[in-house]
């Protein structure tokens, strides 16, 4: 059953490269920190990181100096707060951080745009506030049927998209369930696509629920399996979401020092995410996720 | 709507200086009287497409009184949700379980709230100017900004889309500038012109709760005091606003909170204060 799995030391190496466009996509739910990590490990740089919010994970690259660019649509750490090192990048001296910003709209229509190979994505939006007066990439379009000035924003086509997911099988059909986010649009909208997963399983474990697949093989480039890869976000149904790291992180991310520290201790000081859950004794314990099983469905004709 | 008279209420804000009363002994929080406030001004069975927080609460208690069919949206893709302990973000996983619906965020932005099938949004924000625009984006200029905050979100579209909205905000004078630095969520006016004029199907921000009064936009879109909070004056409110406040000829009042909706919010919704601090 080998297929396309591979470590994620093997397919970051291989998909992310010097100056790629990539997207780690997961709406507060499924976040591969265990990738990005990875990327952080292996040195990349000049990257232009795509995401509706940037979040720890993306924080911690830019810290780690791979960030280019930041295209994004709520830059803060959820219920808590700030991003640091993302503030730090723009606060701080001109050029630092190249940054294309929208709202959550925005990124939705992209990342479909893209996955639908057109060249740009329509919405009712945009009239009455000033964000298209800092990124020209808003423009519009006039309705052919209806007169209607409609916004526009330019597809979004990443070299690579990472999504973290509860199960796969060896080819890269993809389970989800929980909150779905834009995985689906930024993987069909991608050149590449790496999926991680919670459980490697066999085709008749999709084969019995192909509603729930939401990424399909063909457009599936490695599969990658690392339990726990989302702390500290959450895979619904296997752990949950580690309020007290988010809240924690505020202290370590508003000091340079710490934010270094830790990501000496726990990035560049571990080869990957099992060491990273040997070193946090306790956490699967901590968060495992309390059983709430479906009933399930009959797929009986 | 929310409350019965029979109840007993609680005793001012704590901590005002010349509404204190001394003699009261269950006075509730400016955070505590904001987010009943909030509940009130929602109907049973409306779709609300609800915040972190505040909102959060508000939509929560009002469930819990007056209107357990309010249908709660959550940007991240619950819809019905029913979370069982108090979401710290946006996207806990207790919004999912139980929930009626797991919608993927297209459908969220284009099918519910694109094609006006939302209620009720609720916005707040770092500043918030006289015609209810909301700033969520930079302090300072945009290039070299003094703050720089989380951005949109989704609080852009939710402006221009939702029925109508409800902002939560406690006074200030930075807070209540009479233009905001940056317009990330539109309210009624944008550099003069009127939002229904540029086009948004919802009728934006028509009422804001405050911790001292309720605000409503006048017929040319400014905000005024429509209602005052007992032991409030108008100057007290006007001291706080960054514009000459102006106030309906007649004002509203509003009840306070019920210790039922206390206790509610205290025991029930947010038992560790992380939403009712202040």
């Amino acid at each position: 059953m080998k297929g396309k799995v591979v470590t994620m030391k093997e397919a970051v190496a291989s998909f992310v490269k010097d100056g790629s466009t990539v997207v780690i996509e997961g709406f507060t739910h499924l976040i591969c920190f265990a990738a990005a990590h990875e990327i952080i490990r292996q040195k990349r740089r000049g990257l232009t990181l795509c995401r509706l919010t940037p979040d720890l994970v993306y924080d911690q690259l830019i810290a780690a100096g791979c960030a280019k660019k930041l295209v994004y649509s709520w830059a803060g750490n959820p219920g808590v707060g700030s991003l640091h090192a993302f503030r730090r990048a723009v606060e701080g001296a001109a050029g630092a951080l190249e940054t294309e910003e929208y709202s959550h709209f925005g990124m939705v229509a992209r990342f479909q745009a893209g996955a639908s190979g057109l060249p740009f994505g329509v919405l009712r939006n945009y009239m009455g506030t000033d964000l298209p007066r800092v990124n020209p990439n808003i423009k519009s379009v006039t309705c052919p049927y209806t007169g209607e000035v409609l916004a526009t924003v330019s597809a979004l086509r990443p070299d690579v998209t990472i999504v973290h997911a509860q199960r796969a099988d060896a080819q890269g059909n993809t389970q989800i369930w929980g909150l779905l986010g834009v995985q689906k649009e930024a993987a069909f909208a991608s050149k590449h696509v790496i999926v991680v997963v919670e459980e490697l399983v066999d085709e008749k474990v999709i084969r019995a629920d192909p509603n729930r697949t939401v990424i399909p093989a063909p457009i599936v480039s490695a599969v990658v399996v690392e339990p726990f890869g989302a702390h500290p976000s959450f895979a619904q149904g296997y752990y949950d979401r580690d309020n007290d790291f988010y809240l924690a992180w505020e202290a370590i991310s508003r000091d340079e020092a710490a934010f270094k520290t830790y990501l000496d201790e726990f990035v560049y000081g571990l080869p990957d995410r099992a060491a990273y859950m040997a070193k946090n004794k306790g956490l699967a314990e901590r968060l495992k996720a309390k059983p709430m099983v479906c009933g399930g469905v009959s797929y009986g004709y | 709507m929310a409350t019965s008279g029979a109840e007993p209420r609680c005793a001012g804000l704590q901590g005002g200086s010349e509404d204190a009363r001394p003699e009261a002994k269950a006075a509730c929080t400016p955070s505590e009287i904001m987010a009943a406030v909030a509940a009130r001004e929602l109907k049973d069975g409306e779709v609300v497409f609800v915040g972190i927080g505040l909102p959060n609460l508000a939509c929560n208690l009002a469930r819990a009184t007056h209107a357990p069919n309010l249908v709660l949206i959550y940007e991240s893709g619950a819809v019905g949700a029913v979370p069982e302990r108090l979401p710290v973000s946006i996207g806990d996983p207790a919004l999912v379980t139980g929930s009626l619906m797991v919608a993927p965020m297209t459908d969220i932005f284009q099918y519910f709230l694109q094609n006006g099938r939302i209620q009720v949004g609720f916005l707040g924000g770092a500043q918030l100017d006289r015609w209810g625009n909301i700033n969520t984006t930079v302090v300072g200029p945009y290039g070299k900004p003094k703050v720089r905050l989380p951005g949109s979100g989704g609080a852009s579209e939710i402006a221009v889309h939702a029925k109508r909205t409800l902002v939560i905000m406690k006074l200030g004078k930075r807070a209540f500038p009479a233009e905001v630095d940056f317009i990330t969520s539109p309210g009624m006016r944008y550099h003069g012109t009127h939002r229904r004029e540029l086009g948004m199907p919802g009728a934006g921000p028509i009422k804001v709760v405050t911790d001292r009064c309720i605000m409503e936009p006048s017929a040319e879109g400014e905000l005024e005091v429509s209602a005052l909070y007992p032991g409030q004056t108008l100057e007290s409110c006007q001291a706080e606003v960054g514009w000459p406040l102006k106030a309906r000829a007649s004002l509203g009042s509003v009840e306070e909170p019920t210790a039922g909706e206390l206790k509610l919010l205290r025991e029930v919704l947010d038992p560790k204060k992380l939403f009712l601090k202040g």
